[in-house]
């Protein structure tokens, strides 16, 4: 049976609503909250900052060091145990990679900016909406960019090309392929793409076309995040 | 036919194309890919000329040399004393750069300065890897006693210096307070603690005003 | 990060602090809001002044412990999250998250503030156990007070998950009407002591500062459940006195604050 009415009701694509704040966290030097649907992250800047151990030191340029983590109440079912999973440390490196593209750390020698993303609730698209935060955190820390990054899970179920992939959606009983994207806003170039399910390559490109428009909405969001901050009284 | 798309003292965010066209020139924060000049920051947009460039409205202090700045003693060397700059970067400072008497080969430096001692210094020195040295030798120049220290936003040092000093002499003439601002974002206060709490919300109101107009004026008004 | 350590204690001798505010008070805003996380059982978020934490409830099902064969349990953590403070690192908990893990632990506990027998529901074989996370958000000062208060509220707040009757399995996404069976309300509240004055609710610089911490965990009848001494300085037992009495009548103030909330 053809997946064409989505369970939440929403177009094929539709994102879920997202909300996105600027400088929540008043220690760190940049911060953010993101939402989408019911998936929410804080994100935390510190940087540059000295970094340790000396070895990871990079006299042309700083590092960018991200750190994801879901707290233990904001799974879908049990309690996650606190500490480092592989999950995460692999969603930190890509993140990495996804926003490496933009920043430019080159006057800040030897030294890091950590980036921390904790999620108190999700509903799966957490490596995205992880991704949209950084980005606002980032810009908001001052950190040189070239371009924001805007992230969405794009996804495939029974053949029909999605937005914003739910956790209902991603666990759905069918042929369902599930594709975090992240793009940069100008020249629309990919920067996360990661991909697991079935599907065809001429269906990726298509889902990849699709992520430029929903990747754009995200950075309405986060564009608007930033802005606001200097002009809501 | 060259497109400007942003007015003066707008608030652009990273990535956001601020002129299509050769005939603007990429000032400050901002760089050009092809036509566009595209902003590098999240600032405020000016306009001099033909450059645009833009003042960020966050972002890390980066160590120049002559720039006065407060610092923090953090190690004591058989040479002198390591300083936390508020960077990334801490800075040395020799023994001779401290102060215009003989220190004896054997003196105990902690005597001078101790560990957590704030000074005022002046960088001397800063190398590529941004390894710096800073001197206290200049008047104006001591460690500090007594009052408080807080951390601002060091963009914003420079409005709430003002243009030649107007804005700190303003809040100097109200309060009675001390006040040393060093470029890095350490500002040192001293007066009573009444006034010292209000030379404090007055610079944190700068702090997040510092983008809209009539500053002054709102400022005057915080001490009526 | 900033220290004005020596202002500090001369301030506080005098009776003052660099913000201002007496002695005895709490700054401000203070918002309790509950139901912050849809895949907690329940959760609470606490702001006091810049300080925020948040407190998320899970439960399991699990076999009651031999010499408690009719009772369930409670566990509580604390993680001092990276992103709440320059100061704090990624890994496993240090003495700080320790600390504040077991005394907000025993505030409850030992209050028996939960009926650990109406969480049984097998007589040993099966029971209810909850478990407590509390997160930092924004570290600026009196963790201590903070987490307390976001643990009680998100244990009002919080609902027994459903069970499939037929697999004994946890339906998490679907919850029940059954709140807790909570007899006791304790909260705590940590005064301490700088320049050989007293004050509560410090900034993250005036716990620098300190020279002695009391935490005194009290329930709604000022009934103390639990006490932790801190700081490397000693008490007389007339400043111990004067510091319970101060803690149990902030208490009642914090007390007003979530009954606030909660209506």
């Amino acid at each position: 049976m053809t997946y064409t009415k989505r369970l939440d009701g929403r177009k094929a694509d539709e994102l879920r609503p997202m909300e996105a704040k600027a400088g929540v966290i008043p220690n760190a030097d940049g911060s953010a909250y993101f939402r989408a649907g019911k998936t929410t992250a804080y994100v935390a800047v510190y940087g540059p900052r000295e970094l340790f151990p000396r070895f990871k030191q990079d006299p042309k340029k700083g590092l960018l060091r991200c750190h994801y983590g879901m707290l233990p109440f904001s799974g879908c079912g049990d309690r996650i145990r606190p500490g480092n999973s592989r999950r995460g440390q692999e969603i930190s490196m890509v993140m990495e990679k996804a926003l490496a593209p933009v920043i430019d750390l080159s006057a800040f020698p030897n030294a890091v900016v950590d980036v921390f993303i904790n999620l108190p609730q999700t509903d799966a698209g957490t490596r995205c909406a992880a991704i949209s935060g950084a980005a606002i955190a980032l810009a908001d820390a001052g950190i040189p960019m070239k371009d924001m990054i805007s992230s969405v899970s794009m996804g495939q179920v029974d053949g029909t090309i999605l937005a914003d992939l739910n956790y209902d959606e991603e666990a759905y009983d069918g042929v369902v392929s599930d594709i975090p994207v992240a793009m940069t806003h100008n020249t629309k170039e990919v920067t996360l793409l990661q991909m697991d399910g079935e599907i065809s390559k001429d269906d990726l490109i298509k889902a990849l076309e699709l992520a430029k428009a929903a990747t754009e909405k995200v950075y309405e969001v986060q564009i608007k995040a930033l802005k606001d901050k200097f002009t809501k009284k | 036919m060259s497109t400007i798309l942003i007015k003066e003292k707008d608030i652009v965010t990273p990535g956001e194309v601020l002129a299509e066209g050769m005939d603007y020139l990429p000032g400050p924060n901002t760089y050009r890919a092809g036509e566009k000049i595209i902003s590098k920051v999240l600032g405020v947009a000016f306009i001099s000329g033909r450059a645009i460039k833009i003042t960020p409205l966050a972002g890390p202090y980066i160590p120049k040399t002559r720039d006065k700045i407060i610092a923090q003693v953090i190690d004591i060397a058989m040479s002198g004393w390591r300083v936390d700059t508020n960077t990334a970067y801490s800075a040395m400072m020799n023994v001779k750069d401290a102060t215009t008497r003989f220190i004896k080969r054997d003196e105990d430096l902690s005597k001078i300065l101790a560990i957590g001692d704030y000074v005022v210094v002046s960088i001397t020195k800063v190398t590529s890897q941004n390894l710096i040295d800073v001197s206290m030798k200049e008047p104006g120049l001591r460690k500090i006693e007594g009052g408080r220290i807080i951390k601002i936003n060091p963009q914003k040092v420079p409005r709430i210096i003002g243009k030649e000093g107007s804005m700190i002499t303003l809040i100097k003439n109200k309060t009675g307070c001390e006040i040393t601002i060093g470029q890095n974002g350490l500002v040192w206060i001293k007066g009573t603690p009444e006034n010292e709490l209000k030379t404090q919300q007055v610079i944190t109101f700068i702090e997040n005003n510092s983008h809209t107009p009539g500053l002054t004026e709102q400022v005057e008004k915080l001490f009526k | 990060m900033i220290s004005n350590k020596e202002t500090i204690i001369k301030l506080a001798k005098e009776g003052k602090r660099l913000d201002g505010r007496p002695m005895i008070e709490y700054r401000r805003p203070i918002q309790i809001e509950t139901n912050i996380s849809w895949t907690a059982e329940g959760s609470a978020r606490v702001q006091i002044g810049e300080t925020v934490v948040m407190a998320g409830v899970k439960t399991e099902i699990n076999k009651p412990y031999n010499d408690t064969p009719n009772e369930g349990g409670i566990m509580i953590n604390a993680e001092l999250l990276p992103l709440s403070s320059p100061e704090y690192e990624s890994g496993p908990p240090g003495m700080k998250a320790i600390e504040l893990a077991r005394v907000t632990d025993r505030g409850i506990r030992e209050a028996k503030a939960i009926d650990m027998k109406k969480l049984c529901i097998e007589s040993g074989e099966k029971a209810w156990f909850i478990i407590i996370d509390i997160v930092t958000i924004n570290d600026a000062g009196n963790l201590f007070d903070a987490a307390g208060l976001a643990t009680l509220t998100a244990l009002k707040a919080a609902k027994f998950p459903q069970v499939d009757p037929e697999t004994g399995a946890i339906d998490y996404k679907h919850k029940t009407d059954e709140s807790f069976p909570l007899l006791k309300e304790p909260l705590p509240v940590t005064v301490y002591k700088i320049g050989g004055k007293l004050l509560i609710d410090p900034t993250s610089e005036e716990e620098k500062a300190h020279e002695a911490r009391l935490t005194v965990a009290s329930d709604e009848k000022g009934i103390i459940s639990a006490m932790q001494k801190g700081g490397e300085s000693p008490l007389t037992i007339e400043e111990t006195a004067q510091m319970i009495d101060l803690a149990l009548d902030k208490a009642k103030f914090l007390r007003e604050q979530m009954d606030n909330s909660l209506k």
